[in-house]
């Protein structure tokens, strides 16, 4: 029956060795209905989650679903209890085919043989219920849209009959006409009577989707309720634990002469012919869907990726396209993919900080650990990093730590041009906050930044100019004030 | 006292493998003083077994370095027999003999070849590596055969012996164990540790050193740890990848010098299965294969651990045969043991008793 509860958590803790990620965290999750799960980075959302899926297991606390005890040994266990995961990070195996993936780890009938043509009709139901219903069962997953995977991802938990499903970010990575089919999706599912789990940063997101939401801040559950019942800024405080005034603080600074020039930047797909001014002290956001070429372009500004043709000078001096040359020449650079590009995550936090800029601490070749590790030290100050010691792994930082801790290298680089993939993408609203503020401060001082988002209210708010991409091209620029949400909208899906 | 507390910050220290080896010696030790002729701690066997870990040691400190950057060396083996046989031939042709003049150029020369040799096989790896982006494992499983039949084409297919003439006293000298204490260099300092194991404890300290001091050490553990997040940083990626395989050759060139020494002649292909030897040896010493972790003092106990099982194992009369076994389980339970280490579950922790008896 619609409105019943499924699962029910109690009581339930969590420590990994001194630190405690849940302490006593209980909920209820009803058939039929999403329960958005909110707080910061480091709450406990996602331990909470990887012990719903088998993931960890609870040090305390009780968990049952149908009022029958719910105790998952592992993530096979937890698919037979008919509770599915959507990871953030996609879980399928991308060279096998749509219908191996949703058969995958499934034990139907025939005594250990996959047998696919009996199971045929459940896999093109499930795919119909997600909206896929033109795509062959057949077809590589590794072919299909970032979109497409999620939604086949989905159709898998369908296959297990799954009566609850944890997302986890899904909308984190997507662009927005795919995040609409994401959300008729789950209403769908509601429909069906399956209960729903909804992790998400993106407040508007979550108004959209959920029915009702639990925040959790350091690890307990501070606040539930009817989603119509409770404003953002409800909802913000029980987050943040305090009053948050300002989501987009901005410091003053004003651009000033020109600096640096993008001249018909070519890539071999993407970007195309780009040409950009830059100037001192200014922030310039990219905005576009997932797939226009942003990420390529600040790549290849950069040197990561290969130019085919134009040129990147600064001051009007062309610089060569290697990354060597372009780091001379000031320029930095965070990676979107913080998890493998961005961070060497095994190694210490003082190691990635100071990679791009060793040369610093040698005499005669010879490093100085120590100067090392006071230089380190003072901008992990400077920037708020939270971390035990600084010879730690940055592994173990939350996500919004670990992005503080790249900023701060293209810091300690002494970049003058800094070229920013989703910076705040996976981070909370406090750090996002924080983030907002060192851009405008690195501004003020008459650093250069290019700030790619598909957050719009962060782009418009923080942003001097802002240029909108589709297919590869710069569409169109103008100063931030005279864009709205639609506007930019409109000119990236064309 | 806590002893499960005391256990768990021994097991995650650095010094695992230190503790692995002394086990290993105790062990040995008593079942050798039970069973056997109790000589298995006498100065001259640990003379003979720490004289083995060197000929092993040294091609493993390249070799960590290379595993450190994400990399591995299965042609290690061929190559250092190459390098041996080399170094035979050298011998074998000399013009003039030992103690004659200009000797002395024949010797540099010797020398010389053997080093360009491991350094150019290291050359040849590093770059195919760096430039056509094949794995290193399949690029050294092809240049593995590729320098034992460089090697077989050297020696024309047979074992190179030199007359005994020709060889340099010092060489002769470099992997000796016997009780003449007149043929170590000792310095005064260290009474009968055999050359090879000086030369080795240098080496040691000059990787610790470089690794860890210089700008290019810090490199090779970003590059093992993110190959992306490295080439982002603006380090030079494919020069280090090639720069750390050509050093390894060098330590390949000097593990053939030694292996030379040891067994007087050069025959390339007794270097087949030496390359697993020395992988052993890193991982035994807490090397991830992933890369971005292995540490030097770790290989080096690695490579002891190797040769006091061996060592045991002869001196107990086991069989040959046992003894591959035996060894091949230690390996697997170390890098288990390793693992257990690094990701420190704490269920593992929890099967010890919380309170030592004595309380």
């Amino acid at each position: 029956m619609r409105g019943q509860s499924i699962l029910e958590v109690n009581e339930i803790c969590k420590a990994f060795g001194p630190t405690k990620a849940l302490r006593g965290v209980g909920l209820k999750v009803r058939s039929g209905e999403a329960l958005a799960l909110i707080g910061e980075n480091g709450a406990g959302k996602s331990t909470l989650l990887k012990i719903l899926s088998g993931a960890h297991r609870a040090d305390s606390g009780q968990m049952s679903i149908d009022d029958k005890p719910f105790r998952p040994s592992g993530p096979s266990d937890t698919r037979q209890s008919g509770v599915a995961m959507i990871y953030q990070e996609l879980n399928l195996a991308p060279e096998l085919s749509v219908e191996d993936n949703l058969l995958l780890g499934y034990r139907g009938s025939g005594g250990g043989l996959l047998i696919r043509k009996r199971q045929r009709p459940k896999v093109i139901e499930a795919l119909e219920t997600v909206g896929l219903g033109g795509l062959s069962p057949t077809a590589i997953v590794g072919e299909q849209s970032l979109a497409t995977q999620q939604m086949i991802e989905i159709a898998r938990a369908l296959v297990a009959e799954a009566r609850i499903i944890l997302f986890d970010e899904p909308t984190s990575s997507l662009p927005k006409k795919d995040v609409a089919r994401l959300f008729a999706i789950i209403n769908e599912l509601k429909e069906r009577e399956i209960g729903m789990v909804y992790i998400s940063h993106f407040l508007e997101e979550v108004r959209e989707v959920a029915d009702r939401y639990a925040v959790l801040r350091d690890g307990e559950n501070v606040g539930e309720g009817r989603m119509e019942d409770a404003d953002d800024d409800t909802i913000v405080s029980l987050m943040v634990g305090r009053d948050v005034k300002n989501l987009f603080p901005t410091v003053a600074h004003r651009p000033g002469e020109p600096w640096v020039s993008v001249q018909k930047l070519t890539g071999f797909r993407y970007p195309k012919k780009i040409n950009i001014e830059l100037r001192r002290g200014e922030i310039f956001g990219i905005a576009g869907l997932v797939g226009a070429g942003r990420t390529e372009l600040i790549r290849t500004i950069f040197g990561l990726d290969h130019s085919s043709a134009g040129s990147v000078s600064v001051n009007g001096k062309p610089i060569r396209p290697t990354i060597g040359e372009r780091i001379k020449a000031g320029f930095g650079f965070i990676s979107e993919d913080r998890k493998n590009e961005g961070l060497a995550q095994d190694l210490s936090i003082v190691d990635n900080l100071t990679l791009s800029r060793l040369a610093d601490y040698t005499t005669i070749g010879v490093l100085n650990l120590k100067h090392r590790k006071r230089a380190a030290e003072k901008l992990l100050e400077r920037v708020q990093v939270k971390c035990n010691a600084s010879d730690q792994a940055v592994s173990e930082l939350s996500g919004g730590n670990q992005q503080k801790v790249a900023i701060a290298r293209i810091l300690h680089q002494q970049a003058d041009i800094l070229l920013m993939d989703e910076p705040t993408k996976g981070i909370d609203v406090g750090t996002k906050a924080e983030v907002y503020q060192m851009l405008g401060e690195m501004a003020a001082t008459g650093k250069t930044i290019v700030f790619v988002s598909s957050y719009l209210p962060e782009l418009l708010a923080v942003c001097d100019r802002i240029g909108v991409m589709a297919r590869g091209e710069l569409r169109d620029v103008r100063d931030a004030v005279d864009w709205t949400e639609e506007e930019v909208m409109k000119v990236a899906i064309g | 006292m806590n002893f499960r507390r005391i256990f768990k910050a021994i097991f995650q220290s650095q010094l695992g493998p230190i503790f692995a080896l002394a086990f290993i010696l105790m062990l040995f030790a008593i079942a050798d003083q039970r069973w056997s002729s109790g000589n298995y701690l006498s100065p001259r066997n640990f003379r003979v077994m720490m004289n083995s870990a060197a000929l092993i040691a040294v091609p493993a400190l390249g070799m960590t370095m290379i595993i450190i950057a994400a990399g591995i060396d299965l042609s290690a083996g061929t190559a250092l027999t190459l390098c041996g046989t080399v170094l035979a031939t050298q011998f074998k042709y000399a013009a003039v003999a030992s103690g004659e003049p200009g000797f002395v150029w024949v010797v540099l020369q010797a020398v010389g070849l053997t080093l360009l040799t491991g350094c150019l096989c290291g050359l040849v790896n590093g770059s195919l590596i760096s430039l056509t982006k094949v794995v290193p494992f399949i690029v050294t499983l092809g240049t593995m055969t590729i320098f034992l039949g460089v090697g077989q084409i050297i020696s024309k297919e047979s074992t190179v012996y030199a007359d005994e003439k020709n060889i340099p006293g010092w060489l002769s000298d470099f992997c000796y164990t016997g009780s003449n204490s007149e043929r170590y260099l000792n310095f005064g300092v260290f009474p009968n540790v055999p050359n090879s194991v000086l030369l080795t404890l240098v080496l040691a300290l000059a990787v610790v050193l470089l690794l860890r001091y210089t700008v290019f050490g810090r490199n090779v553990f970003a590059i093992g740890s993110s190959e992306s997040t490295a080439r982002l940083c603006g380090v030079n990626v494919p020069f280090t990848i090639i720069a750390v395989y050509t050093l390894a050759g060098v330590f390949v060139a000097l593990g053939g010098l030694m292996y030379y020494a040891n067994v007087k002649n050069g025959n390339p292909s007794d270097g087949m299965g030496k390359e697993l030897e020395i992988i052993a040896a890193v991982v035994l010493g807490g090397g991830s294969l992933s890369g971005g972790r292995g540490s030097i003092l770790g290989t080096l106990m690695g490579a002891l651990i190797i040769t006091a099982i061996r060592s045991g194992c002869a001196q107990l009369s086991i069989l040959n045969t046992y003894t591959h076994i035996i060894i091949g389980g230690i390996i697997i339970v170390a890098v288990i043991v390793d693992q257990l280490r690094h990701g420190s579950p704490e269920w593992f922790f929890r099967l010890l008793p919380a309170k030592s008896t004595e309380g």
